[in-house]
């Protein structure tokens, strides 16, 4: 009988302690944020409203208009999707609906490895290779241009565009696809005509993820974009370097002094980024869980 | 009526033709990259290279304090992120019941692994390097990146733990095993393979990254190793990175060589992985 209180507080201990580290995910988002705040907020008081979401960024003059960096990520980021969508979603619908097993094989673990390549390794491949390739397809006066970036970007966010879109296609009910093929249909007016609008919506979430993703990614961006802070507005500025908000943090902060208006301009950012990626992921997710709560994504 | 059937077939070929099309577009490029990157680093590539320090600013010598900086960091990083994500992964599975709060923590697991690299980087020079004082040390940067790989551990953790049928638990419950024995002794042996698959994902997405470190821990040019928690080390992507953009004239060659040793040990763990993951699923009798 004695041995029952140790075992009793045990199990105490233990799910006291489980559940401290669970609940720790919630504490690190809101610490990043409170940081961020605490670091970027006196950036608001100290630079004039006209000045912050102005079109020059130029701190050494103490020009800190952010558009052309906001503009200039979203520049890359809707350009990166334009070209993963359409690849990302044919993939997965080859890869669940049409691909024979071996195909399959050699996909998936192809798509990991793009998954699992350093973002830093593929700037330089965009660099060194990928650069001069468009400056000389385009005729381009450098190769480290918006469209380089979102090139890049675009095979970054495919890995997580393909997982996700896979797993929208996996949802719809197997019944719907022996309907189709019962009433005469082939399979790819299957896929086109019922499957693929059945999995709209996750297709949609897979999007926003992919997004979310661009929108964050640094090393890559910074290393082939060529990170002039100009204003995206004209028609030729795909083919024009750009600069996005997290190349601005990267090459920036290592070079001011902490507390300078510089250093909390630079925090401003990151609490801009850092306030996106959060609409951007919970929207995706507050989808995704709807829908495993009607039981149909697993 | 044959023609019009002839015409869907005509259609489906073609349209069957773009997904192949597609996929070939996406997995080209992936074998253009590793390849590429093989082909022109192989050349760099010797004992010589991996293991002595950088010389004639870095345009000679090896990379070796790169290499021994990425493994520390790595480690460090593991060391913190492991018990809470296992941690987190056992609370989900096993003792969360699906209340509001549960769903908070999954969503702020969701955010956590949206947040972009270079937020985590400033975070980690506000925290760690300032506020805590730390400076700019092997320690900034580690826990930095474990915090970064904290959702990674979680999700794949729990995934494991999820996938251990509900059975193994009534029974052990049904032997008068406690919750906490059913879990350590039946549930966790069981899922162990999965969860080591995901701390391995977790943890070589942690030693590519090189914005969560730029401002934490990483030196341009430190050509000795460091003896403390507290002291600066160059680490590989950085090392990568600085060479590529900072240094003029520097040889192709090494930038080639450099790029290829942090591929390899990227996709090296990548395949073990893979490869544990399959063996036990392989194994496994449920």
């Amino acid at each position: 009988m004695s041995k029952t209180t140790p075992t009793r507080w045990t199990e105490f201990a233990v799910e006291a302690l489980v559940r401290v580290a669970g609940f720790s995910a919630i504490g690190f988002v809101l610490l990043i944020f409170l940081f961020l705040l605490r670091e970027g907020v006196p950036a608001f008081f100290e630079i004039a409203p006209g000045n912050l979401f102005g079109t020059r960024w130029y701190p050494t003059f103490d020009l800190f208009g952010t558009l052309p960096l906001i503009l200039g990520s979203a520049l890359i980021t809707v350009t990166a999707i334009v070209i993963a969508l359409p690849l990302g979603v044919a993939t997965a619908v080859f890869v669940r609906e049409v691909a024979p097993g071996w195909a399959r094989e050699i996909l998936k673990p192809m798509i990991e490895v793009l998954a699992g390549i350093p973002s830093v390794v593929l700037g330089f491949f965009g660099m060194t290779l990928i650069a001069p390739l468009v400056r000389q397809v385009f005729g381009a006066p450098t190769g480290l241009t918006a469209f380089t970036g979102a090139l890049i970007l675009a095979y970054m966010a495919l890995p997580t565009l393909i997982s996700v879109a896979e797993d929208a296609l996996d949802a719809v009910p197997r019944s719907y696809r022996d309907a189709a093929l019962a009433m005469g249909a082939t399979s790819w007016q299957t896929i086109w005509r019922v499957v693929a609008p059945a999995a709209r919506s996750g297709i949609v979430t897979a999007v926003m993820l992919g997004m979310g993703r661009a929108i964050g990614e640094t090393m890559a961006v910074m290393m082939v974009t060529g990170n002039a802070a100009r204003m995206p507005v004209s028609l030729d500025s795909l083919f024009r370097p750009v600069r996005t908000m997290t190349a601005t943090i990267a090459a920036e902060m290592g070079e001011v002094a902490a507390g300078s208006t510089h250093y909390h301009a630079l925090f401003g950012i990151g609490i801009i980024l850092f306030v996106l990626t959060f609409v951007i992921n919970l929207t995706a997710a507050s989808a995704l869980f709807q829908k495993r709560r009607r039981g149909g994504l697993r | 009526m044959q023609e019009i059937s002839s015409r869907r077939y005509v259609v489906q070929r073609i349209g069957f033709g773009v997904l192949v099309l597609a996929a070939l577009l996406v997995v080209l490029p992936i074998l253009l990259v590793v390849g590429a990157i093989i082909l022109k680093g192989i050349g760099a590539i010797n004992w010589e290279f991996l293991t002595t320090m950088p010389r004639d600013g870095m345009k000679a010598g090896g990379i070796f304090p790169a290499i021994v900086g990425t493994l520390l960091l790595t480690l460090g990083a593991a060391l913190a992120a492991i018990p809470f994500g296992v941690g987190g992964a056992i609370y989900l599975s096993e003792y969360a019941r699906d209340t509001w709060l549960t769903r908070a923590i999954r969503l702020a697991i969701v955010n956590l692994a949206g947040i972009p690299s270079v937020v985590y980087g400033l975070f980690g020079l506000g925290l760690f390097v300032l506020f805590l004082r730390f400076g700019t040390s092997i320690l900034a940067g580690s826990l930095t990146l474990a915090i970064m790989t904290l959702p990674i551990i979680i999700s794949t953790s729990e995934e494991a733990l999820r996938a251990v049928p509900m059975e193994f638990r009534t029974v052990s419950a049904s032997l008068g095993g406690t919750r906490w024995q059913g879990i350590r002794n039946i549930v966790l042996p069981q899922a162990l393979p999965g969860i080591i698959t995901g701390v391995i994902l977790g943890l070589l997405r942690a030693g590519g990254e090189t914005a969560p470190i730029l401002f934490t821990v990483a030196a341009f040019f430190l050509p000795r190793l460091p003896q403390s928690p507290f002291d600066q080390t160059m680490a590989l992507p950085y090392h990568l990175y600085v060479i590529s953009t900072q240094v003029p004239g520097m040889p192709l060659q090494v930038q080639y060589g450099t790029a290829l040793a942090l591929l390899a040990l990227v996709l090296s763990l990548n395949v073990v992985a893979t490869v544990i993951r399959s063996y036990f699923r392989r194994r496994r009798q449920w």
